[in-house]
């Protein structure tokens, strides 16, 4: 019988369970990889009533930005520790935002979706970001501008960000859709429905 | 909803397909069978309990070889020479091993026989692993529209499954790129694919195909672009990268 080795890695109580340390920056996504130009960008939140709320890019640019250093774990099994970001506190965006519905669908370009639920996005949990490492973010990396949830899974984080629509119900995105867990915490192994 | 958890999956029959590739074939208990373009992670736990976790390609289709009662399902694991998991797959698992495995894995990167569009695959290397799987599914579907595979691989000696993807009764279209090394006589010099590349050697976007690419991930990004030039919407293009830059 094989027995195996592995390569002992030291233990890191920062690492959620079934997870290894990169020191890459590895990409998933379902599709190719669109290519949106800054004029063309355009964020915006919608709520029930019809209401949007909308930011060109200079107006994101314009908004207080926060830099936020952070651990991100993806479903793919790899993290990656102390990321630096630089982006808009979704508290910033949802400020003037009247909503009674309590889960949202994160829009890309390119047709990706993700679900979650408003109270995970709000307090500090998640930015529309637009820099990694001090530089623009990488197409590849869902440049101009992703969001960063990085409590959970980092599918959730949609790239190419280009909208959030309020929802009655926690109703599955793409990948939530396509067999991966409705919510995806790291640290309970929320990986696949 | 539940996770699907791990089952034990035990190693049947392996055999080398290239100096560093092996194919891998498990009976799995409760196997459910699988769509073509499913993977499924492996799980493997040394003796003091450290655990590892990679994801893997199924080249099997329904329950492989096997059956409903005794279902199969086949891998192919290619040795990264630095890495961790891949070289005890290919060189020390032995026939009879258990490992634990999850899955099957994934809903989207599938081809199923209701899909009627034709169907472009675009592999580089190891990314072949699924699109074996869509061939052999392929093979069993009657009246399914046609289906052409692009293999982009370093050279000869490199290639998975190809007798059985350059049979004359194979129902998909085979065709072979090198990037390194090409046989003798062949009219081409080996060198990376390029945009002309596939526009010669693909569907043309007028033909509407499905178009499905795997590989490492800068060879998805760069073929995926390229065919979003040459016309293919976005929306007709799926993607699976395997790692690596
Ligand atoms: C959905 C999916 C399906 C996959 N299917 C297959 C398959 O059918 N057959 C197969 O052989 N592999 C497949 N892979 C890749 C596989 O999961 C492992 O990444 C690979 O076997 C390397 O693992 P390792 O432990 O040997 O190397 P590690 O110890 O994880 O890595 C060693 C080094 O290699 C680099 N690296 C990791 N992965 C790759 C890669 N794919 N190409 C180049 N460099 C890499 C790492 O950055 C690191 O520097 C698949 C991956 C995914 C995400």
């Amino acid at each position: 019988m094989a027995v195996f080795g592995g390569r002992r890695r030291e233990e890191n109580p920062d690492l959620p369970p079934g997870q290894h340390l990169t020191d890459g920056f590895p990409v998933l996504s379902a599709g190719p990889t669109p290519r949106i130009d800054e004029e063309d960008w355009a964020f915006v939140i919608q709520t029930e009533t019809g209401v949007t709320h909308r930011w060109s890019w200079a107006e994101l640019l314009a908004l207080p930005s926060e830099d936020i250093t952070v651990d991100i774990h993806c479903v793919t099994s790899w993290s990656k520790l102390g990321t630096g970001w630089r982006g808009v506190s979704l508290d910033t965006l949802f400020a003037d935002v009247e909503t009674s519905l309590e889960f949202v669908m994160v829009h890309s370009y390119g047709g990706y979706t993700t679900n979650l639920p408003l109270e995970e996005i709000l307090d500090g949990k998640a930015w529309v970001v637009y820099e990694f490492d001090g530089e623009s973010l990488d197409p590849e990396h869902g440049g101009p501008a992703r969001l960063l949830v990085p409590h959970l899974y980092f599918w959730k984080s949609a790239k190419w960000v280009r909208g959030i629509v309020m929802q009655d119900d926690d109703e599955p995105g793409f990948w939530e859709e396509n067999g991966y867990h409705l919510h995806g915490d790291p640290w309970r192994e929320e990986r696949y429905a | 909803m539940s996770s699907p958890g791990w089952r034990s999956g035990v190693l049947a029959r392996a055999r080398p397909l290239t100096p560093t590739a092996r194919s891998l074939v498990f009976t799995v208990e409760d196997w459910p069978g699988n769509e073509a373009g499913q993977h499924v992670d492996i799980r493997l736990t040394a003796p003091d309990g450290y655990q590892a976790v990679r994801s893997y390609s199924l080249a099997s289709a329904g329950f492989g070889a096997g059956s409903a009662d005794q279902p199969e399902l086949e891998l192919v694991v290619d040795r990264l020479p630095d890495g961790e998991v891949s070289p005890f797959l290919v060189d020390e698992l032995e026939v009879g091993d258990t490992v634990e495995l999850r899955g099957p894995l994934g809903r989207w990167f599938v081809w199923t026989p209701q899909q009627t569009r034709p169907v472009q695959l675009i592999a580089g290397g190891s990314g072949v692993v699924p699109f074996v799987a869509m061939a052999r599914a392929h093979a069993g579907a009657e009246g399914a529209a046609p289906m052409r595979l692009l293999y982009s691989l370093r050279s000869p000696a490199d290639a998975f499954y190809r007798d059985e993807l350059s049979s004359p009764t194979a129902s998909v279209d085979t065709t072979w790129h090198y990037t390194r090394a090409v046989p003798a006589e062949w009219p081409r010099s080996a060198g990376r694919l390029t945009a002309d590349d596939l526009a010669r050697e693909t569907l043309p976007a007028s033909a509407r195909p499905l178009i499905f690419i795997c590989g490492p991930t800068g060879f998805v990004e760069t073929v995926a672009r390229a065919m979003i030039e040459l016309g293919h919407a976005d929306d007709d293009i799926r993607t699976e990268r395997f790692g690596g830059i």
